[in-house]
């Protein structure tokens, strides 16, 4: 059964259709890759996809529920874990704190007026641990404004991850990472893949050849190639629309 | 990792002072001061619980002076139809207060920012409107209460009894229900939804009730000021609802420092002392009140709590958040 189940999915901008009828289904275990060209409408579907946008027609089905029509927080709590393209933090936090939100987000309530959250040991348990998975744990302390652009990319993975999601949306993790942090990301995603199924929009064909499972080519709204790494490395319309322009 | 928690110390002292006073103002023929810190103990009552709307939640709200009225007409309506008990108008207070809260906070939390404002201005003006109109408790000039509130028939909690403690106790525990409840898993979500909504709903959170509750909380304890208003003024009036003294609620948090322990506190003292000692050699004092306001928000940016207390270099999340504050809340007003 698939985790993630999307089906005619169908989004205007005015006159612009960015997304015309997309289809796709994520199994267990599995790590879909979305790639197209800048503009294609790979992040209109991460946003309706996780709540922001709301598409036109069509329908979102995330283990075995409907949340099309669910609120972006409902989501989230169905299990639904994202990280933004533009790096999206709590600036004025602790980067312990940061992740610490997102285990509170899946433990429990949070109308909780009294007790002191910076003390509760599960959340800074979970946070730690989620830190240490990321190699991370020694800036655990520091304001996650002082972080470095590769690490803020991190600490949104972190975020997400300990809120132990069902399903990740990644919208271009390694945009604006070095070399070695890419490498680094690409292997902590390799580990996680098994584990938590996920929906990556990455340019990085490196990371995607390594990480991917399926492989969805999106032109213009549409997908106009879907299959292994392989099968679209080798699909005409795929390498024309996409594949032919970039340097590989 | 052992740290004494300085705003706690500064409170604790404040807490002396304020109990000293009515023990020693009296022995140095001072005692009419003692009017004046009510006055402020009141007004810092009140900008707490519009800080944690604004410094924490970054609602910046202009009509937080109708829940001080709505608390006081409550506890007067009930005086005068013979409800004498002050646990019993407490509740009544509280009630209207958390409805009216609920009702306009569910309508204002539409929006964000600068159209937060507007809404609560409107929801401000009309309270002031509605009891203005309220022909059989004075309407434009309010109602002059013959009898107070008792504690089960003990004047404890009015002027001829300990209505002085009652106030400094009451003021003590919003201040440190306050501190605990920012400090809380909720004040943590109300924080992330004042730096990033976006963000806070993507990790699961529904900001709208957050948010909602927060307001509703904040209306409720400044009706508990109002309530309170009406022990210490033996009057009630329209005027305590008027866009001025929101205004004013406004001033004393800003100028005591958005989202600090106890910015509200210096606020409140600072404005009740300025005017006081600005009245009393100038009829128009209002003239110079202004630029010193233009002043402390060139030069005293944090507020005076960052002037008294200059922030530590290891930061609190809860006070590293409010020195962002004021940027955010222009942030929002531009984006939306
Ligand atoms: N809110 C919006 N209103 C109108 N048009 C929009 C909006 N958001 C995106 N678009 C347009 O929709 C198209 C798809 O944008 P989208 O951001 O989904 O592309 P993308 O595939 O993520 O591109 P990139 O690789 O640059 O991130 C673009 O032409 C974009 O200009
Ligand atoms: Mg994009």
């Amino acid at each position: 059964m698939s985790v993630l189940e999307i089906r005619g999915l169908n989004k205007h901008f005015g006159a612009v259709h960015v997304s015309r009828d997309i289809s796709l289904s994520v199994p267990e275990g599995q790590c879909h890759a979305l790639i197209g060209p800048n503009g294609a409408g790979k992040t209109t579907l991460i946003h309706q996809i996780s709540g922001v946008l709301r598409p036109d027609a069509g329908e979102i089905v995330l283990a075995g529920r409907n949340i099309t029509a669910s609120a972006i927080w409902q989501r989230a709590q169905a299990g639904l874990g994202r990280t933004f393209q533009l790096t999206s933090i709590l600036p004025s936090f602790s980067v312990l704190e940061n992740v610490a939100l997102g285990a509170q987000a899946k433990d429990g309530s949070s109308f909780r007026f009294f007790r002191p959250a910076a003390r509760e040991r599960t959340l800074n348990d979970t946070a730690m641990t989620t830190l240490e998975r990321l190699n991370m744990a020694e800036r655990a302390h520091v304001p996650a404004a002082d972080l470095s652009h590769g690490e803020r990319r991190l600490l949104e993975l972190a975020i997400a991850l300990a809120g132990a999601p069902r399903f990740l949306l990644l919208d271009e993790p390694m945009a604006g990472l070095g070399r070695v942090e890419s490498a680094m990301l690409t292997d902590i995603l390799a580990d996680l893949r098994r584990s938590i199924p996920m929906l990556l929009v990455e340019h990085d064909m490196d990371a995607i050849f390594r990480l991917a499972d399926t492989v969805s080519v999106l032109v213009n709204g549409q997908v106009v190639a879907q299959g292994t790494p392989d099968e679209v490395r080798n699909d005409p319309a795929a390498r024309a629309a996409y594949l032919g322009d970039s340097k590989t | 990792m052992m740290r004494v928690d300085r705003s706690f110390l500064v409170m604790g002292l404040v807490f002396a002072l304020l109990l000293a006073a009515p023990f020693v103002l009296p022995l140095i023929g001072q005692a009419y001061l003692l009017n004046l810190l009510i006055k402020a103990m009141l007004l810092a009552i009140a900008a707490i619980s519009l800080d944690l709307l604004i410094g924490q939640g970054g609602m910046l709200s202009l009509g937080h002076a109708a829940f001080v009225a709505i608390g006081a007409y409550a506890a007067a309506i009930g005086l005068d139809s013979g409800i004498e008990n002050i646990l019993v108008l407490l509740l009544i207070a509280l009630a209207v207060s958390g409805l009216y809260a609920l009702v306009t906070g569910a309508l204002a939390l539409r929006t964000s920012g600068i159209y937060f404002l507007m809404i609560t201005l409107a929801f401000g003006q009309m309270t002031y409107f509605t009891l203005t109109s309220l022909a059989p408790y004075g309407g434009d000039d309010g109602l002059t209460l013959w009898s107070l509130a008792t504690l089960f028939g003990s004047d404890v909690v009015q002027s001829g009894g300990h209505l002085y403690i009652v106030i400094l106790l009451t003021l003590l525990v919003t201040w440190w229900g306050v501190h605990r409840l920012s400090n809380s898993r909720f004040g943590r979500v109300l924080r992330a939804a004042r730096d990033n909504p976006e963000r806070t709903e993507i990790i699961g959170f529904s900001v709208f009730r957050y948010r909602l509750t927060a307001y509703v909380i904040a209306g409720m304890i400044a009706a508990v000021a109002g309530l309170l208003t009406v022990q210490q003024a033996e009057f009630v009036s329209p005027a305590l609802a008027t866009w001025q003294r929101s205004g004013d609620l406004l001033v004393v948090v800003v100028l005591g420092g958005l989202g600090t322990r106890n910015g509200a506190l210096f606020g409140a003292f600072f404005l009740v002392i300025v005017e006081e000692v600005l009245g009393s050699f100038m009829h128009e004092w209002r003239l110079l009140y202004g630029p010193l306001l233009v002043l402390m928000a060139l030069y005293a940016r944090g507020g005076l709590s960052h002037l008294l207390l200059p922030a530590p270099k290891v930061s609190d999340p809860a006070k590293s958040g409010a020195a962002k504050t004021g940027a955010h809340l222009v942030n929002t007003e531009q984006a939306t």
